[in-house]
């Protein structure tokens, strides 16, 4: 018995050591691969655009005394351009990224029986707050959404499983997913930033391929002063400044979600 | 001992269905791939990385951008002085903008179905 487990070790081992010189099989190891991708790691390099804007925490101000339907409508039309969200034709499936909506519906906390006239029919901006404290992140089972360091609550597209639980996480609705192949309805394509897919989920990403080549959001640029962005982490920053002067609100704030989104109202 | 017969059928049996891809390919070889360059990528002579680098390991270096871009916000790919966006639609496929005579030549002998082309946009081909 001992003499033939012994033998058969031995057998199986000279197996082995001959079937893994032949040369069939030699393509199929990954010493090379693992060889290449290591001097890849010490040659190459990764880096942040030369004109990258960068923030402690991004955020934004949103002047409701500087809008209008039209404006609202214009930063729509910017975003949806720039990143190639289609317009589908069933509006259960409807793709949001940055949308309009009543008071009533943006603050149900603070709505009042008698109620500022100015605000009651004013078309509202409303899109993902970035929050400092994102329940979809934690919800998120593969991190396909995550939080960078600068605040920006990003998706992950190529890890997104479309399970769905951010968007029962998130409070404010800013998620969508797409039940269909959106390609077909993009009237306006960006060649420059990729569409999705079926079964994922997307939102605002505070524009994130813009500030990596310098420039601001492109609702920002289209909303003739009503939206700002910058750095709340930096006192000095022009969305510091406007919070500082102005009375200032965020959405569901005694969710404790910490929003980096605020309306002047 | 009386199990001999047996034994010989069957690894009769077990060669048979072993080499079945071999045999049954006789004579239906298929060729190697040759995916073909185009101009803009013949005249630069030199891609982001060799040749033989690019042949064997453009998926893991694709794979690095994507998670480097996207993950850390870190665009630039930066190797022997030279800088690179790392994007697939916006870099790769500028040089290899005939993506059925080069991506899919080999894809399809390998018979990979990346999933890049689902969302990742490349350049539309003359037929
Ligand atoms: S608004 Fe919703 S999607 Fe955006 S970070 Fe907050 S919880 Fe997440
Ligand atoms: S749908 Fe996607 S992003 Fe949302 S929780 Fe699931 S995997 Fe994460
Ligand atoms: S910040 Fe960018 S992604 Fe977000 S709503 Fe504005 S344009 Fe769209």
């Amino acid at each position: 018995m001992e003499n033939n487990r012994r033998s058969f070790l031995k057998f199986a081992g000279v197996s082995v050591l001959g079937l893994g010189s032949l040369s069939l099989l030699d393509g199929l190891t990954s010493e090379d691969v693992i060889a290449s991708s290591g001097q890849a790691s010490a040659e190459a390099t990764y880096k942040k655009t030369a004109n990258a804007l960068t923030a402690k925490r991004w955020g934004m101000v949103v002047d409701t005394k500087k809008l209008s339907g039209r404006i609202c409508h214009k930063m729509e039309k910017a975003c949806r351009e720039a990143h190639n969200i289609p317009e589908l034709e069933n509006k259960k499936h409807e793709i949001k990224w940055i949308w309009e909506a009543h008071y009533n519906h943006v603050f149900p906390g603070k709505t009042d029986e008698f109620l500022v006239e100015r605000l009651k029919e004013l078309p509202i901006p409303v899109l993902c707050n970035h929050c400092a404290n994102p329940p979809c992140v934690q919800a998120c089972p593969t991190q396909a959404t995550f939080q960078r360091e600068d605040g920006i609550v990003m998706m992950d597209f190529h890890r997104c499983i479309g399970c769905r639980f951010c968007m029962a996480a998130c409070p404010y609705g800013s998620r969508s997913f797409n039940f269909e192949d959106p390609r077909s309805a993009i009237a306006h394509e960006n060649k420059e930033f990729p569409t999705r897919m079926k079964g994922v989920v997307e939102k605002c990403n505070f524009c994130a391929e813009r500030l990596a080549v310098g420039k601001q959001p492109a609702c920002v640029e289209a909303s003739k002063g009503a939206l700002v962005f910058g750095d709340l982490g930096d006192p000095q920053s022009e969305v510091r400044q406007l919070l500082k002067e102005n009375y200032a609100i965020r959405r569901k704030q005694n969710l404790g979600t910490n929003p980096s989104v605020y309306y002047i109202v | 001992m009386n199990d001999k017969p047996k034994i010989i059928i069957g690894l009769i049996i077990f060669f048979a269905v072993f080499t079945f891809p071999f045999w049954y390919n006789h004579g239906a070889v298929s060729s190697a791939p040759e995916p073909k360059l185009s101009d803009k990528a013949e005249k630069a002579k030199h891609c982001v990385r060799d040749t033989d680098y690019m042949r064997k390991e453009h998926m893991h270096l694709l794979d690095g951008w994507r998670d480097r871009t996207v993950r850390d916000a870190e665009r630039v790919y930066e190797i022997d002085g030279k800088e690179y966006m790392a994007s697939l639609s916006n870099t790769c496929m500028e040089c290899h903008s005939n993506k059925a005579e080069f991506c899919d030549k080999c894809h399809e002998y390998a018979s990979v179905d990346p999933y890049c082309w689902d969302c990742h946009k490349y350049p539309k081909e003359k037929k």
